[in-house]
């Protein structure tokens, strides 16, 4: 932006602050430095107009609430002004060590797509005269990142609008494209979702931002759609997470020093003659099963059947599908 | 006119400006240098600023109208707003940034001071107006993480056991801890390993047991945290590569650990990624089942075949274990 550009933005914000009546457009032409033009000539008329679109244009991408309205019925042009209410930054009043956690957090974005924003916000606040101590520490850190996605899709919560985009899952091949209307974002032990009404599926679902291929599609007017009250978002994405009740015992003989990652989910490790017998509780036996595989030779489960036979089950199926090729098929089992 | 000022983005030039009249008259008599490192300009940009606003004011722009500044020495104290007293108010993005920073702040399992953290965010998201539609859980070893960060804050040395999961060993070591960080939704404990001499980073859900001990944390002086980068793992390029042909109910893996290559062209994928040990990709391999087989390296395929067959092989004998594989891979 030019150094005259600014200082006539600068000037015009300065204006429609202190004004309390709407000005028209010729009004600022003739009131504000910058502005100056022969309203006469159609041209430069013209460039005026182009001109002060572009300036507002400007201001409101800033941010700037530029009001638009007419101070009585008889005026039939339009004016212009910024209430001072909705342009200024409401008094926070943070305390000092208040200020210094807001200044954590802004930095915690450093790595991130919304440190820019994060770090114009803070100087917002330092503008309003709140000092914030760069050298605070909360002895935690997280470190915050988010998907490419995650701005859109906020964006549009935020404004009710609806959203497209493509979407796929790995055991799938081909993404499909989703519609729905987003309800809210979601951080979940660190992973992004968006929750929301899924108008093909017609019911709530939630999608895992890392998911998203391609961009996100807004569209439809703002206001589309309002969610449930009540609605706890976390909960669509955590419903399946809940903790499960192990009510199953598997004895397993592991190899004495090894399998370290068995022994320490046992309820109990007791050295045996032909090896430590370890008792672990579990859910599914299934699981259990697939779980100790990964422990090859070094775990043997003796009971129950169940687990044991699944162990076996499994164990077949790998030794027929790592085969090496060419090579004699060996006995299995 | 003597143009933009460098590396300043088209709106950013203005932004700054209708921030820094309200800025200084909060600040009378600051130092200008002072003022440039706050709001991280250069000196040099920050009175060319002030030498633009000097020429700005209401209209009429007479010497009662426009934006007036008293220099003395270094200090600047800016004696007429011309109403810009306060900041522009926050943008729903500089809203959402901080406000979900802060979120995540207060979910962080052994933050030192939650009540403080929620403080501050009550009084940002009323100046933020709407609430954004974000919710943050972060689950985690809030116990642990607790008396680890206070060892941390307490400057003493942490004897721990430690399941070592690359290794699949567990074992007992003095650490002088330096940090404690979220990465990825785990807790680590950065600091100094006794036992390797060397920076290590402790997931702290592995940290089986913890001790604290009666003598100070001393990591030596060339001990430095490690910056965070996508995540805790970035595997090196000497590390061994592993290609892994994966099953359509295995693909999660791609999205789970960090992949050198991953090439979906066909029915099974082609997932290549670099591993510490061969013997965690054997046992990874052998706990995906047959949704998985080893294209390479050879030794890993062997031993995966090797420990299935020889597990295998206990079961048809009445008691005990295989004999021990090879520890190849």
């Amino acid at each position: 932006m030019s150094r005259a550009r600014t200082e006539r933005l600068v000037n015009l914000v300065i204006c429609l602050l202190a004004t309390r009546r709407f000005l028209t457009a010729a009004q600022i032409a003739t009131t504000v430095a910058g502005y100056e033009h022969d309203p006469d000539d159609p041209r430069a008329h013209e460039a005026f107009q182009r001109k002060f679109e572009r300036d507002k244009a400007e201001l409101r991408s800033l941010g700037v609430p530029l009001e638009t309205g007419t101070d009585s019925i008889f005026d039939t042009e339009p004016g212009y002004r910024i209430a001072r209410r909705e342009y200024a930054l409401p008094d926070l009043r943070l305390a000092p060590d208040e200020a210094a956690v807001v200044g954590l957090g802004a930095r915690l974005w450093q790595h991130a797509g919304l440190a820019a924003a994060a770090s114009s916000g803070l100087t917002k606040l330092r503008a309003a005269g709140v000092d914030v101590d760069p050298q605070a520490t909360l002895g935690v850190e997280p470190v915050v990142s988010v998907d490419p996605s995650f701005a859109p899709l906020a964006a549009a919560a935020r404004e009710r609008r609806l959203v497209r985009f493509d979407y796929r899952v790995p055991e799938r091949d081909a993404p499909s494209t989703r519609r729905l209307q987003p309800w809210g974002v979601v951080c979940w032990r660190t992973r992004w979702y968006v929750v929301g009404f899924d108008l093909d599926r017609q019911d709530v679902r939630c999608f895992r931002l890392s998911r998203l291929v391609g961009p996100v599609t807004t569209s439809g007017p703002a206001g589309a759609f309002t969610p449930p009250a009540d609605v706890d978002l976390i909960s669509h994405v955590a419903h399946s997470w809940g903790p499960v009740e192990r009510h199953g015992r598997a004895t397993v003989l592991v190899r004495p020093g090894h399998a370290d990652g068995v022994r320490r989910w046992a309820e109990r490790v007791e050295p045996g003659p032909d090896g430590d017998r370890a008792v672990l509780a579990y859910h599914c036996a299934e699981e259990l099963a697939h779980w100790l595989v990964g422990y090859g030779a070094d775990v043997r489960v003796l009971d129950p059947p169940e687990v044991r036979d699944a162990v076996i089950t499994r164990l077949k199926e790998i030794t027929a599908s790592a085969e090496p090729v060419p090579a004699p098929v060996e006995a299995a089992g | 006119m003597t143009g933009r000022p460098p590396g300043s983005a088209a709106t950013g030039w203005l932004a700054r400006l209708l921030n820094l009249v309200p800025y200084l008259h909060a600040r009378p008599g600051m130092r200008v240098a002072d003022a440039a490192a706050d709001l991280g300009v250069s000196e040099q940009q920050l009175r060319d600023d002030l030498e633009l606003l000097w020429v700005c004011g209401l209209p009429g722009y007479g010497p009662g109208d426009l934006i007036d500044m008293a220099f003395d020495g270094d200090r600047v104290t800016i004696t007429y707003d011309a109403g810009m007293d306060r900041p522009l108010r926050l943008t729903p993005d500089e809203a959402l940034a901080l406000v979900v920073a802060l979120r995540m702040l207060a979910e962080t399992p052994g933050v030192a001071d939650r009540a403080l953290v929620d403080r501050a965010l009550a009084k940002l998201e009323r100046a933020a107006g709407q609430p954004a539609p974000i919710a943050v859980r972060l689950t985690g070893n809030a116990d642990r993480l607790a008396r680890v960060r206070e060892a941390v804050d307490r400057r003493r040395a942490l004897e721990i056991t430690y399941y070592s999961a690359t290794r699949d060993r567990t074992s007992t070591r003095v650490v002088d801890p330096m940090r404690v960080m979220m990465v990825g939704g785990h807790g680590y404990l950065e600091g100094w390993c006794r036992s390797a001499q060397q920076v290590r980073r402790f997931r702290v859900d592995r940290i089986d047991a913890l001790t604290v001990r009666d003598e100070p944390a001393a990591p030596p002086a060339q001990a430095r945290p490690a910056p965070v980068v996508d995540g805790i793992f970035r595997p090196g390029q000497d590390l061994p590569l592993v290609t892994l042909r994966v099953g359509r109910g295995a693909r999660w893996i791609a999205e789970y650990y960090p992949c050198e290559q991953v090439d979906e062209s066909a029915d099974g994928w082609l997932v290549s990624l670099r591993v510490t040990d061969l013997a965690w990709a054997r046992r990874l391999v052998l706990g995906l089942g047959p949704e998985v087989v080893v294209v390479g390296p050879p030794e890993l395929a062997e031993a995966v075949r090797v420990h299935a067959a020889a597990a295998l092989d206990a079961y048809a004998t009445p008691t005990g274990l295989a004999a021990a594989p090879a520890p190849a891979g």
